[in-house]
């Protein structure tokens, strides 16, 4: 049953809190806080339901917030956004808990990968979580987002499942891919999020692809195409780039620039390693990459310009933890001070966490205990998925064709024969 | 009568003549007008009107936004159409000639014959990639490619030639209508052949092949320009008393081994006569099907006559020495039938 004596308070509530938020804090959650705000409350048991305005923990507010960047924007050819971004508390308290999620899954994902239930290639985005969800933050779900092979993130910031993710991860038929597309090929339609692609810059003339759409039914959308710094020497990044230009497509290309292709670093494979000016004529903006508010604002800017203008290339600055993949140590071509300096320095969940501790929008312990929640929900998640089964032989030859024609079997025999399964 | 004859019986007094590739442009316009996903992509198919004027006109009624000139980036702008189709448009992607597509094979292998089926089912990817291939009048050798057999392998594509202009705006129709991704091959050779087609609106099958003359004594399987060598061959063959079955197969992936089984189980004799490389081409594929689905009817060695695994020579005599002529057809068959 609720306290019937008010307990002192450090904050105010401005505005009724949102019920549905309410009802994310755990019972552990509400009791931790119930005993930093009274010693008195803490010697009765934690009660089951508490009213709203106890439940409260971190903040939810809506007010604006202005925060600056960083670190200004470089742009070539093209005015920069301001360095001042504005920004809600709830939106940083989402950021930090979607990033949080990523990090999380991201490291769960190694340990997988180490006990072998996840097979092949797996490429982690630890490190980068802040263009994913700065990405999120300044778009809607109708536009589109199309990535290489680094998409378990980007998979998780459209709102793609957990559990779908790591039983696709495993293999599982209750992946995103139903276990047939692995860790590179995640896709979800209904999100307009068009993959997880395994060949270096292919997905480029595809994300122009899905722009040329966007413009042809004249829907007022943007696509996101992202690629590395090592795919952006491809070829036929600057075959589409000139296309979209040409066009006025709204395509934005974001070069996520870890600095390393595989165990190349950027000034061994680009003469220019600006891959923001390498448009030339088409105007590119530099993005510290590990900063959520500056990425938001980022591609806030970008969707505006190229609805009217025609594509602009964004470069995000950003760094992975992990090696390239789960096969490569990540250490023989990287210093390991260098890894830990940036981690130190420039870690995407850090800087939230400290601007939302400066700000007094939430407590250190709060912010913990978020995590320790986030843990458990993945812990939880890969459970489930682990349940799910192996598909089906019958599995192998679903999906090659759409079945327009009713037909089964996929070899130069479809008509008359079906394939018999060794 | 069998479907072909009584069409052919109709043609004769009704519809209006055309020739090969103003057949593929009024597949496009029909399509087009129906369907407004339908759109073009490929190089100098708008104001210059195709290579092979299969577009012409076609960006005066439609926009140049339907029907878009594109830079010269195969590989591009296949990937763009791919991209294009995963969102819902219905691209067809011109390649100016089949062997620049070789550009695009990552586009058209990975993403194209793929995503279907990496995606659990997510994406269909409706798209048409047509293009004139095969050896023409000295065009040397890399305008002379027959790369069938290039793509045969990809899973998740469906190939189909055309041979007439009937089944050349059939088969347009019935590829742009699919959601699977098809590629039609046509010939250089074939553009200028005149035929009188229906007026009203027409579709052919995209898997089924055609009965081009039906026989008793064996079975001569063949698509696009090899059908006319055979032809030319038959006239000799049935003067001296032979009497064969041809049959275009259309359908290069999926075969139709339900008109070509029971053709065989007639014939008891085959002959495979295609432009596509001797190693690994559609007619190695073809013969291995034959032999694994109808071993019991076959009397003979299943025979296959192919182009040489050359590149195309320049020179007039070479070239003709490259591909299946109507003597070495006759000759063939004469051998089959004796044996």
């Amino acid at each position: 049953s609720p306290p019937s004596a008010p307990v002192p308070r450090h904050r105010i509530p401005q505005i009724p809190l949102n019920p549905a938020r309410a009802s994310r804090a755990s019972p552990a959650m509400a009791a931790a806080i119930l005993r930093r705000l009274s010693p008195a409350a803490a010697q009765r048991a934690p009660p089951r339901l508490l009213p709203p305005t106890l439940a409260r923990g971190v903040s939810d507010s809506t007010e604006p917030l202005t925060v600056e960047t960083s670190v200004p924007f470089t742009s070539h050819i093209v005015d920069p956004p301001s360095r001042d971004v504005s920004t809600t508390p709830r939106e940083l308290a989402a950021a930090f808990r979607d990033m949080a999620l990523m990090r999380r899954a991201e490291i769960a994902a190694d340990s997988l990968y180490k006990a072998k239930l996840i097979r092949g290639f797996c490429h982690l985005y630890d490190g980068q979580e802040a263009v994913a969800v700065g990405m999120e933050a300044a778009i809607t779900r109708r536009d589109a987002i199309i990535t290489a092979y680094r998409d378990h993130c980007l998979y998780l910031a459209r709102g793609g499942d957990l559990v779908a993710a790591f039983a696709e991860l495993m293999g599982r038929v209750d992946g995103c891919s139903r276990g047939k597309g692995g860790s590179m090929h995640f896709y979800k339609k209904d999100a307009n999020f068009y993959g997880g692609h395994g060949i270096v810059g292919a997905q480029v003339p595809l994300g122009c692809g899905l722009a040329f759409a966007q413009r042809y039914r004249k829907e007022g959308t943007v696509t996101f195409d992202l690629y590395g710094d090592g795919a952006a020497n491809q070829g036929q990044l600057f075959e589409a780039l000139n296309m979209a230009a040409l066009w006025k497509l709204p395509v934005i290309l974001v070069c996520e620039n870890n600095h390393y292709g595989m165990g190349t670093a950027e000034w061994k494979a680009s003469k220019s390693p600006a891959y923001y000016k390498r448009g030339d004529y088409v105007p590119g903006l530099k993005v510290d990459g590990m900063d959520f508010l500056a990425v938001k604002q980022a591609c806030k800017f970008a969707k505006e310009h190229v609805l009217e203008n025609g594509p602009i290339i964004l470069e995000m600055d950003t760094y992975r933890y992990h090696g390239h993949s789960m096969s490569d140590p990540g250490s023989t071509y990287r210093t390991r001070d260098e890894i830990a300096g940036i981690r130190q320095e420039r870690d995407p969940i850090e800087r939230v966490r400290k601007l939302l501790l400066t700000h007094d929008l939430a407590t250190a312990q709060e912010l913990k205990d978020m995590e320790k929640e986030i843990r458990k929900e993945v812990d939880t998640a890969i459970a489930k998925a682990k349940e799910s089964p192996m598909p089906d032989t019958s599995e192998l030859f679903k999906n090659v064709y759409v079945n327009d024609c009713g037909l089964e079997s996929f070899g130069v025999d479809r008509k008359v024969v079906r394939t018999v399964l060794p | 009568l069998p479907a072909s004859e009584l069409t052919k019986y109709c043609l004769t007094f009704l519809g209006h003549e055309v020739l090969m590739f103003e057949a593929l442009r009024e597949a496009m316009i029909e399509e087009m007008t129906l369907d407004p996903t339908v759109c073009m992509i490929g190089e100098d198919v708008g104001d210059y009107g195709g290579s092979y004027k299969v577009s012409k006109g076609l960006s005066e009624m439609f926009g140049d936004l339907r029907v878009l000139d594109t830079p010269i980036a195969e590989n591009s702008f296949t990937g763009m159409g791919i991209g294009a189709a995963m969102k819902g448009l219905r691209p067809v992607v011109e390649g100016m000639n089949m062997g620049f597509l070789l550009l695009a094979y990552n586009q058209i292998s990975n993403n194209c014959g793929m995503l279907p089926y990496t995606s659990g089912g997510q994406f269909k990817i409706p798209i048409v990639i047509r293009g004139p291939g095969g050896v023409g009048r000295q065009l040397g050798a890399e305008h002379s490619q027959r790369l069938e057999s290039y793509f045969q392998s990809i899973p998740g594509i469906q190939m189909v030639a055309c041979s007439t202009p009937y089944n050349a705006k059939g088969l347009l129709k019935a590829a742009i209508r699919s959601d699977n991704p098809v590629v039609l091959f046509e010939h250089v050779l074939l553009y200028n052949l005149k035929e009188k087609i229906p007026d009203e609106e027409y579709i052919c099958c995209l898997e089924e092949a055609e009965m081009v003359r039906p026989g008793s004594q064996l079975t001569i399987l063949t698509y696009s320009r090899m059908r006319y060598h055979v032809m030319q061959a038959v006239k000799t063959l049935v003067n001296k008393g032979y009497d064969p079955e041809v049959i275009d197969i259309r359908s290069l992936k999926p075969f139709d081994l339900h008109t070509i089984g029971n053709s065989i189980k007639k014939t008891h004799r085959v002959l495979i006569v295609e432009e596509c490389m001797r190693t690994g081409g559609i007619g190695a594929s073809l013969r291995s099907a034959i032999i694994d689905n109808f071993w019991d009817e076959l009397d003979a060695r299943p025979v296959c006559l192919s182009s040489q695994d050359v590149p195309t020579p320049y020179a007039a005599t070479l070239e003709d020495a490259t591909v299946v002529q109507p003597a070495q057809i006759v000759a063939a068959v004469e051998e089959i039938c004796q044996s």
